[in-house]
Order: C-alpha cells, then structure tokens, then sequence
C-alpha cells in the first residue's frame, strides 16, 4: 500500500513535469492571453467564437477552451480565472448561483444576478438575445393530450406520471430543471432520461418518442422543423435567459469591455436564431459564421 | 474532503438507495449489460479458440486480430455505433464484446496449443474422436487458462461498461458522467467505488469457479 | 469545408496536429509507468512478500473506470492533458508491474550465479543480465500497456476537449457529421497497430539472440 502511495505520487510528479516541460504544450493561457470558454453544446461555441474573433478584431490576444462542459464545471474555472470570459445566460446563471430568485424582468435579473455573483467575476451588458431552456413536447404526445404552444407547462400535471422527460445530466438538479418543475409546477414524471444539452441526443430522444418531453434550446432550429411543441412558462421558471459575457475582472482591457459591449448591442434572438441554424442545420464552421457575421454587423 | 468522505456521504444518502436512479436499480442494470456482453463475447471467442487451439493453426491471423480489437478505442465506437445505430443497448455490447472477445480468444488458444502433447497422443493412439480429444484431455488441462482469460475480459467489461451512461442507458456509469456534469464528487466517487466493487465480486466469483471445475491434479501441477 | 480530414475550428488543431497530441498524451504516460514500474518490480522480485498485495490493489485500480479518474483530478490537475494522463500512467504501471517480475523472475538461478561468479555487483548484474533477459516479458507488457493508453485517450474528450482525436467524436454528434467519428475511431486504431508492431520491432532488436521465427507471436 504504502509502496503504491508513494509510486502514485510520485507517478503524478513525474507526469505532470513532463508536461510541464513538454514547449509543445498546446492551449495553455500564456500570461496575458485572454481565453474564452464555452460549455458543451453548439450555441455557446457559437457565442465563444463571435467573443473571441471580436476581441482579436481588436488586437486582443485570444486561446479559446471550447466545449468545457456544464455550468457546474465552467463556473469554478472561471471563478479560479483559468477561464476570463464565458458567454453565459443570464437567468440560468442565477438560478445556479440562488434557486429561489423569480425575478420579473431583465431589469431584476441583471440586479439580482450582479448580486450574487462572485466578487472576481463580472457581467458585461446583455444582449437582447434570448435562448431559453424549455419543456418541449414530441408532435404525438401535443397530440395526444391536446396541447399546443398556448398550454403551459402546469397543463401537464395531471399527465407528468405517464410521461419521460429527456435533457442533460445536470437538469436532473438544477432549480432551472427537475427540482425547478417539481417546486414550481408540481410536476413530477415517470422518469428522466439523462441525454445532452439540447444537443443531438436529446433531439432524436424526443422525435423517436425515447422521451415525450425534452429540454430543448427556444433557438433551437429544429423546433420547427420536426413540429416540436414548446410550451409556455407563466410562472417564469426558466426566466429570462439574455445572452451577456460573464468575464473574470482584471483580464479585459477597456477595448476589450467595449469590443463585447458591441457585439451585445446588436445581437438579438432572431440574428442568434439565424446563426445557429447557419451552425446546426446549414453545418457551417461555427468560426466561419462568427467572423461572417462579425464583419456583417461591422464589428469584424 | 477526500476521496473516503464522498464515498461516505454517497452510500449514507438515502435517496441513493431506491428508486430509478437508485443503487440497487444501477447496479442490477450493469450487471446485465456486463453479463450480456461476456456471454456473447465467450460464445465468439471460445469455440473460435478452442478449435483454433487444437489444430495449432491460424496462430498470427489471431494475435492481429487481438490487437487490432485492443487497439479499437470502445469509447469511439460507442459514439460511432450510436451515431450509426441509435437508441439501444446495441451499440454498447458492440463495443464491449469487441473488448471482450481478444482476450478469451487469445488465451483460450494458447491455454489450448500448450497442453502436453503426450497425453494428447496417448488418446488419438486409443482412438477417440478429435471432439472427444479436445473436450476430455484437452479442455480439463487447459481450463484454468481459460479461465483467466475469460476473467480478464470480464474484469474489463465491468469498467468499461460505465460509457453506456454516455448514451443515456443506465448502469453504474450514470452516476460517473452525472456526476461529471453536476460536479457532484459524491456520485463519481460513489460510482467508482460501486464499478471497483463489482470487480472484486467479479474475481472472487472466477476465483470460486476455478476451484469447482478444475480438476484438483490439474490445479496441483499447476 | 468538409473534407475527411478537415476539422471543426473548436478542435483548434489539424488533423495531424491532433495525431502528435494524441501519441504525447498517450506514451508521457507509459514511459512515465515503465521508469515507475521498474524499481517497484524490482522491489517485489526482492521482497516477495510485497507482490501480491501489490498485485492486487492494481487489479482493482485498474477496474476504476478512467472517466472517474479524470473526474476527481480536474480538481489537481484542472481540465488539462495532466488529467488524462495521470490515470493513464496508474494503468500502465499495472500491466507493466507483473510483466517486468515475471520477467526478471524467469532468469534462471543458475545464469546469475554465474554473473555473480564472474564478479558482476547487483546493480551490474540486474542491468547486465536480468533487465536484457526479461525484455520480451517486459516488451509484452509495453505492448499492452501502450495500445489500452492510446485508446484510452479519447475518453478525455468528456472532460472539455482534452482527448485529443477523441474530441472528433463529440463534434461528430454535436454537428451531425458522423464522418469524423469514423475517422476519430480508424485514426486511433491504427496508431494502436502501429505502436504495437513497433515494439514488436524494438524487441527483435533488443534481442538479438532470440530466434527470429516466430516473433511475430
């Protein structure tokens, strides 16, 4: 035991000065490297590559960290300041940090979010784009229970037993998720699925009816391709979800601050629609299409 | 906290004990996939290694199979037979049994090829039949080789089966990748825990299964 | 724009760029395991007592799946190829600890009381006889070592992009472009080939006197 301890130790020493070492190391931040993150799912490597092509349109120099993982995750990266800056939604970004926040309007968001956060982080100005989580139903389960886009989420109490909700793994414990629907809407279901972030998975979960309920994105361009139906949300679980950067202080430059000021300023949720559907149906290089739009909007 | 406290925390919460996402639930799930997966491994691999073992034949043609079987990534498979396939329990016993069949069929040939020859040639002088051969002198000889091999693959199944979780089956892995995605150290941990456990089980269940089949002058001379 | 070998900007790397990431992040590992693994073995061979304890921690170790290793250290190592490679490192030491004491245990008494005859010291006798003796136990074990390593890379994609040409398969799923898992997956198999016959090659010439024939065993 104690000869294993002391090989695994000295295994992890061993192996970390080789990389340490090793000038080949690729996608470390050197000292003055802005870096932006993304989560795992297409949108929010979209959104990392219009930040990060607008701050090099400035002479800012950027790493990108793409396809990190869950908020869960990025949250503490960034936190610690191996991420500086990280598209991020606002609503969702302050359900993770207070579960009990019901804020009314952006207004309230943005105080109630500002409030929260972590005192090495900041929020840059939002957007008017809007990309929420949802609760979607399948065209045959609409069907069958007689729902459309007017129903609310609470119109499925009385069926939630019968049906199997699909959407990340991090859903299941979130407040914007399961805890959330349950508190909120007195939902409760036959059971979760743990697929992707509004990503493939959950997508052919939901059109194969695996689930009859999905988290899907609202910019999601599938929605109306395959005749999902998004129900509506009265009591503002999912809340508002304005696409702002989230930056670690200290790691931007004035230019950079009014860089991505800019490009919030003329990102709405139908340029953000457009985009995506570019990335995820037309299968453009999420690259291509942030610098394309960049140089569109004159920010490139 | 270490690593012993998530383990701790994880097996004392309740809500880990019943339910869909329950421990009994995710372990009965990981096993079945597991013991799937060994059975149609063992039902490639063996017949395919015995023969192959009893006429000393088709030796290099195996060991490239084996390796390019090991050198298969199971986790890119599964993505790949997912995007292929779909939904289902298919695309993870592929990559499992993929895993799996090398091993046994490696070591069943060579457990098979090595056993003396002269008591081999004393039966073909009696005049038994090449099946009888290979079941009745052979097979006993070679058996605890066998066996190895057929633990090693299952011992490899049981940790590998956690990637079905990936996509969206259940099993002992979803507490790894949920854990993963709601930085919920308590579940990775608790899942490792559960996934080294059943290897324990696995091994002490072969080890238990060699001392009923092997013969015991086998085991001596052994 | 979609070539078989043209990658996603998010990759951040080419196709080749992605194949040297992936041999590093998969052999640091095994050398890492193989200099550990040597005075450990060395230890067993001395201290019999020692091995199978030893021997059956890594058999448990080595049950632990990988993407739970990795998990756990992003909090050591943060989300970086040490991560990877740190478990990677642990499950080559366990195929490579018991290949090296087969091997040095199979030199026969007799051929090191006639080192010691001959004056060799412990440590030129364990260089100088032993270590040559047991290198194709030892290269056996490399075999397997190095192929496990360099499949097991591609899990690291789960972990935020760090498994190299595994990270094809997440773009594969997340884009709809199933042409890169296929790739991702032929790409590492051939390197794990390719590893493989090149320690076969390292042991033939190591070896020199062993027969020829039948190394391909």
């Amino acid at each position: 035991m104690v000869a294993l301890a002391a090989a695994t130790a000295l295994l992890a020493g061993c192996s970390s000065d080789d990389t340490n070492d090793n000038p080949l190391t690729g996608g470390k931040a050197s000292g003055d490297s802005v870096v932006v993150g993304s989560n795992n799912f297409p949108e929010s490597n979209l959104l990392a590559d219009i930040y990060g092509e607008a701050l090099k349109a400035k002479g800012i120099e950027v790493t990108y960290k793409p396809n990190i993982g869950s908020r869960e995750t990025t949250y503490g990266l960034i936190k610690n300041g191996s991420v500086s800056v990280m598209p991020e939604y606002n609503g969702a970004l302050l359900a993770h940090l207070d579960k009990n926040a019901v804020p009314k309007t952006l207004e309230e968001t943005t105080k109630a979010v500002n409030a929260k956060l972590d005192s090495k982080l900041t929020l840059l100005k939002p957007s008017s784009a809007q990309a929420k989580d949802s609760v979607t139903l399948n065209a045959a389960t609409a069907k069958k229970y007689h729902l459309t886009e007017k129903s609310s989420i609470a119109d499925l109490k009385d069926v939630a037993g019968d049906l199997v909700i699909g959407a990340s793994p991090e859903f299941q414990t979130r407040q914007q998720g399961l805890v959330g629907l349950k508190a909120v809407y007195g939902l409760e279901f036959k059971s979760f699925k743990a697929l992707d972030a509004g990503g493939p998975l959950t997508r052919a979960a939901l059109k194969k009816d695996d689930v009859q309920v999905a988290d899907i994105f609202t910019t999601d361009p599938k929605i109306t391709e395959e005749k999902f139906v998004v129900l509506q949300d009265p009591k503002n679980l999912f809340g508002f979800q304005n696409v702002q950067p989230l930056v670690h202080k200290g790691t931007l430059s004035k230019e950079g601050v009014a860089a991505l000021d800019a490009v919030s300023a003329k990102l709405d949720t139908e340029t953000l629609l457009e985009l995506d559907t570019q990335v995820q149906a037309e299968k453009k290089d999420p690259l291509d299409v942030a610098k394309a739009w960049l140089k569109s909007a004159g920010l490139g | 906290m270490n690593v012993l406290d998530f383990a701790r925390a994880f097996f004392s919460d309740g809500a880990h004990w019943h339910g869909y996402d329950g421990i009994p639930t995710r372990f009965g799930e990981h096993v079945r996939y597991s013991l799937e997966a060994l059975l149609i491994a063992a039902a490639i691999g063996l017949p395919v290694g015995l023969v192959t073992g009893h006429y000393g034949r088709g030796g290099n043609a195996l060991a490239f199979l084996a390796t390019a079987g090991r050198a298969l990534p199971s986790f890119g498979l599964l993505v790949l037979m997912f995007i292929w396939i779909g939904f289902g329990l298919l695309p993870v016993m592929i990559p499992l049994v993929v895993l799996a069949v090398p091993p046994i069929l490696v070591t069943t040939y060579e457990a098979v090829r090595s056993v003396d020859p002269s008591p081999v040639d004393a039966a073909r002088g009696m005049g038994m039949p090449e099946a009888r051969v290979l079941f009745q002198v052979e097979v006993p000889v070679a058996l605890p080789l066998i066996l190895s091999g057929l633990r090693t693959a299952a011992i490899q199944i049981v940790s590998t089966a956690t990637i079905a979780a990936y996509v969206s089956l259940g099993g002992i892995g979803r507490y790894i990748i949920d854990g993963l995605y709601q930085k919920d150290y308590e579940k990775v941990v608790g899942g490792a825990t559960l996934v080294a456990g059943l290897a324990l089980v696995t091994l002490a269940l072969f080890w238990a299964v060699s001392r009923l089949t092997v013969s015991p002058g086998v085991r001596r001379s052994g | 724009m979609s070539g078989f070998f043209d990658l996603p900007s998010d990759l951040q790397h080419s196709y080749l760029g992605l194949v040297g990431l992936h041999l590093r992040e998969a052999l640091v590992p095994v050398l890492a395991g193989l200099l550990v693994s040597l005075p450990i073995a060395q230890l067993c061979v001395r201290f019999r007592w020692i091995y199978p304890p030893v021997l059956g921690i890594t058999t448990v170790l080595y049950a632990i799946p990988s993407l739970a290793f990795f998990v756990v250290l992003i909090d050591y190592f943060g989300q970086s190829e040490t991560t990877v490679m740190v478990p990677l490192a642990l499950y080559s030491l366990v195929v490579l600890v018991p290949a090296i004491v087969d091997g040095v245990r199979s030199v026969p008494p007799e051929t090191l009381a006639a080192a010691q005859a001959m004056g060799f010291g412990p440590v030129r006798r364990y260089l100088q006889v032993q270590l040559p003796i047991a290198v194709p136990a030892i290269i056996a074990g490399l075999r397997v070592a190095t192929v496990s390593s360099i499949s097991l890379v591609s899990v690291g994609m789960l972990i935020g992009n760090q498994g190299a040409l595994g990270n094809m398969l997440y773009d594969a799923q997340a884009y709809e472009r199933p042409a890169l898992a296929v790739n991702s997956v032929l790409t590492i198999a051939v390197l794990g080939v390719l590893a493989d016959g090149a320690l076969v090659l390292v042991r033939v010439l190591l070896t020199p006197w062993m027969p020829r024939k039948g190394a391909g065993r």
